[in-house]
């Protein structure tokens, strides 16, 4: 197993029956798996979330991943315009 | 897989590699931390996109290669105790210590067992109560939080049976030694993200200021990697340090505050010795006072156990970036991830395992 390495997954339902231990179930690319979401008071189902060794690390934040993304392009498109002068 | 495929784009990392090559004018060292950003720049073969320019070095960012062989062998001896179950993530159990691994242990009777998350270890304790479990804990600042649920749950749950054998590490003093050794020769590092979605970048801002480097939080990606180059590059050109985010969607600068406060309860920095590399000061987690009763080398009286490394495995040079794996005289002979002689040929995250996978026909690198 890769120590370093967190995967970011789905939450599909939220298990707060004990608060000092809060579960959720989590789907990675169709594995479901429990996973301790107890750092994290404000999740919601259908949030994406980094999890390492069973616990959630982060909320993955939606906007700022498409902004990367829109970086990414945006450098492609130059590259791309440019290779054309 | 969502946040994971639109990061492997070919394009894309071509693009961002056209655009390093357009901006670099001069040599510069830039060193990635984490062993997870070393895979994949030798897996994507990532480096070999970068002009010339730009020498990538591998840092020490592999918590159980730099765990000291004296832990190990300590590990090893509560494992071999009778009434013991040790237990530890996967890697861990096959890294040699100074004569035997854990997995040994286990095939002589032992009864060592791979866990995948610190709750595996609580079931354990739970499921045996006449046993003593024992949970050989490494990891940075990313698993170091995790891993301390451990103690705080045992106390709640009233559990007596569990202890841990603490290997934390710690990334910014690694970084402070490396930049302040005599022959340091870093431009620029790569942050490991995942450390920073704990704890947040600040505490990296005073050290770009001291050493006048500029620090990029980097995601895992073959995009995130090479984007976080650019940033560092960009940086470098213009005579700039500034602690940069490429890592946006996972790491906020002041990172996550539940998980930095269990670190604050249950743990308290101590100087640790890094393997091949030597003590670094203020550089490890133990158990704090709060939860010495679980901790296994005082439990078991181990702490007196010493150890002094092979001098045939070079992983001492590896970890510090001084040479490539490929330029050690075993690598790939004497020593292999089915007989490895050092820890970076035995993770999964290791340097030496990844160019042996990878780049095992090269012969120079």
């Amino acid at each position: 197993m890769n120590m370093c390495l967190a995967v970011p997954g789905q939450i599909v339902s939220i298990d707060d029956s004990n608060p000092e231990m809060r579960m959720a179930k989590v789907n990675f690319a169709g594995v479901e798996k429990d996973i301790c979401i107890q750092w994290l008071p404000d999740i919601m189902v259908g949030d994406y979330i980094l999890a390492h060794v069973g616990v959630a690390l982060n909320k993955i934040d939606e906007e700022e991943a498409l902004e990367t993304l829109r970086l990414f392009k945006e450098l492609d498109n130059f590259n791309q315009a440019d290779e054309i002068r | 897989m969502k946040f994971v495929d639109e990061y492997r784009d070919a394009g894309l990392v071509n693009s961002i590699a056209s655009e390093i090559k357009k901006i670099t004018t001069r040599q510069w060292n830039i060193m990635e931390i984490c062993g997870g950003q070393t895979h994949s720049i030798v897996r994507y073969g990532l480096d070999e996109l970068l002009p010339r320019e730009i020498t990538l070095i591998h840092g020490p960012g592999c918590p159980v290669c730099v765990t000291p062989l004296e832990l190990i062998d300590r590990a090893i001896v509560i494992a071999s105790l009778p009434g013991i179950i040790m237990t530890s993530y996967g890697d861990m159990l096959r890294v040699p210590g100074s004569s035997s691994d854990l997995l040994r242990v286990k095939a002589s009777g032992g009864d060592v067992r791979m866990v995948y998350s610190p709750l595996d270890v609580l079931q354990i304790a739970e499921h045996n109560p006449g046993k003593q479990v024992v949970f050989f804990a490494v990891g940075f600042e990313t698993t170091a939080p995790a891993n301390a649920m451990i103690v705080t749950e045992a106390r709640r749950r009233n559990l007596t049976n569990v202890s841990v054998l603490s290997a934390h590490v710690l990334v910014p003093p690694a970084i402070e030694a490396i930049l302040s050794a005599r022959d340091a020769s870093v431009n620029a590092f790569l942050a490991a993200g995942h450390v920073c979605t704990v704890m947040g970048y600040t505490e990296y801002e005073p050290l770009a200021e001291k050493y006048n480097v500029p620090i990029v939080v980097t995601g895992f990606e073959p995009a995130d990697i090479l984007q976080g180059i650019l940033m560092a590059v960009k940086e470098l050109e213009s005579g700039s340090h500034r602690v940069l985010n490429q890592y946006a969607r996972a790491v906020t600068r002041e990172g996550n505050l539940p998980a930095q406060r269990l670190i604050r309860e249950v743990y308290q920095v101590v100087d640790r010795k890094w393997r091949g590399i030597g003590t670094i000061p203020s550089s490890g987690l133990d158990l704090n006072d709060n939860y010495a009763e679980f901790d296994a080398a005082k439990r078991f009286r181990v702490d007196t156990i010493l150890a002094s490394e092979s001098e045939k495995c070079l992983a001492g040079k590896v970890l510090q970036g001084l040479i490539k794996p490929s330029s050690c005289p075993a690598f790939g002979t004497e020593c292999s991830p089915d007989h490895p002689l050092g820890a970076p040929m035995v993770s999964s995250e290791g340097a030496c395992a990844a160019y042996y996978r990878f780049r095992k026909s090269e012969s120079h690198v």
